[in-house]
């Protein structure tokens, strides 16, 4: 194994706005970036009514079946999907291979937009995941995990 | 792979249950999910075929408390059992923090047993984990019917590493939680030791 995935807060704030100004040019209902294992990153836009843990789950699980269908296709991981809805769209795309870019989007907006907006988060998300990647593999701040003792573990479980 | 977010403060793990089709563990996630509480749990997401037979994963997010400030979010998930599934398998096995093996008890399902533990460690291989290295334990379900192998017999063939095992009968919940917190714990402990 290659050590936990981590998430800093500076990266985080960033990408918090990198979402909220994505919401905003893209015209979107909301915006939300997923890891690839399906934890939520960061999101914006209209999410108060949304189960942001599912539709990370399922997002990512849908990423994975066509990942492996485009392995069967001997083809490329497919760079972005669009599921057209009655009233909500969702567009899907991958950045840097890392992490899932989810825009929601109605009749407000057009797939055209979404997806020229996409183009530059999403550049600006990679550069941001770079970062934090630099900072894991440099240690910069200490990890609460050399900290956690066995008895942090028991009591977890003492109920 | 475990996700660790410093600024939400949250350490996120997979957790994987893997075993031959109908050996129940899809019950283990739904005994979960009734007896915890609201506030600890988030939606529970069968995607499944009309028989509730599982199409591609179960999927159950569980929040177990917090260590040092950090909330601690286990992600639950569940494989489809059924041979011809294997592809939907290995792509829920990406990331995976900790495996249950749920081992059907009864005797005419030894066969399906093996096969399927055989199936986790090459899936696991594909994904780039060892098996021998990954938390793990072992759940041998359905210890209430009467065709249930003797546990001897069980141990001897499913579990020769001697992983952690817990006899279990999901429908009534006897080791669920046993089951849980003990494959919960060593990923918290390997994870510290990863460091
Ligand atoms: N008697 C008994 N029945 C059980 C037990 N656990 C599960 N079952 C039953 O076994 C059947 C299959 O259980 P599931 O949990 O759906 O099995 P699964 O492993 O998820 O199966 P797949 O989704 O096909 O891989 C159901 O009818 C359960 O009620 C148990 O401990 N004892
Ligand atoms: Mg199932």
């Amino acid at each position: 194994m290659s050590g936990p995935d981590v998430m800093y807060p500076e990266e985080q704030q960033a990408m918090s706005l990198v979402c909220a100004r994505l919401t905003r040019d893209a015209n979107a209902k909301a915006v939300l970036l997923i890891g690839r294992d399906g934890q939520p990153i960061a999101e914006a836009g209209d999410v108060d009514e949304l189960d942001v843990t599912s539709l990370s789950s399922l997002t990512a699980g849908n990423v994975a079946a066509t990942g492996g269908i485009s392995k069967i296709l001997r083809e490329k991981d497919f760079f972005s999907q669009f599921h057209e809805g009655e009233k909500t769209h969702i567009h899907i795309t991958l950045v840097g291979g890392r992490a899932i870019l989810v825009v929601l989007f109605d009749e407000r907006s057009s797939l055209g937009l979404v997806r020229l907006r996409v183009k530059k988060s999403s550049d600006e998300m990679v550069r941001l995941f770079d970062s934090v990647a630099k900072k894991a593999a440099a240690k910069s701040e200490p990890s609460i995990l050399t900290e956690i003792t066995d008895s942090d573990i028991d009591n977890l479980f003492n109920d | 792979m475990s996700f660790i977010n410093y600024s939400s403060r949250e350490i996120n793990c997979k957790l994987v249950y893997y075993g031959p089709g109908l050996c129940g563990k899809t019950t283990n996630l739904h005994y979960i999910y009734a007896k915890t509480s609201p506030d600890a749990k988030g939606k529970m997401i069968s995607l499944a075929t009309e028989t509730e037979r599982t199409l591609f994963f179960d999927f159950l997010p569980l929040s177990l408390g917090e260590i040092r400030g950090f909330k601690t979010r286990f992600h639950l998930y569940t494989v489809p059992g059924q041979v011809f599934y294997d592809a939907s398998r290995k792509l829920i096995l990406k990331g995976v923090d900790g495996v249950i093996f749920v081992a059907d008890s009864q005797i005419e399902r030894m066969e399906a047993n093996i096969e399927s533990l055989d199936n986790l460690r090459l899936n696991l291989i594909d994904q780039g984990y060892d098996l021998n290295k990954l938390p793990y334990v072992v759940q041998y379900n359905k210890r209430d019917l009467p065709n249930a192998a003797p546990m001897e017999q069980l141990r001897e063939v499913l579990n020769p590493t001697k992983a952690p095992e817990f006899e279990a009968c999901a429908t009534s919940g006897a080791g669920v939680f046993d089951t849980l917190k003990a494959v919960a714990k060593s990923v918290l402990t390997e994870l510290r030791r990863g460091q």
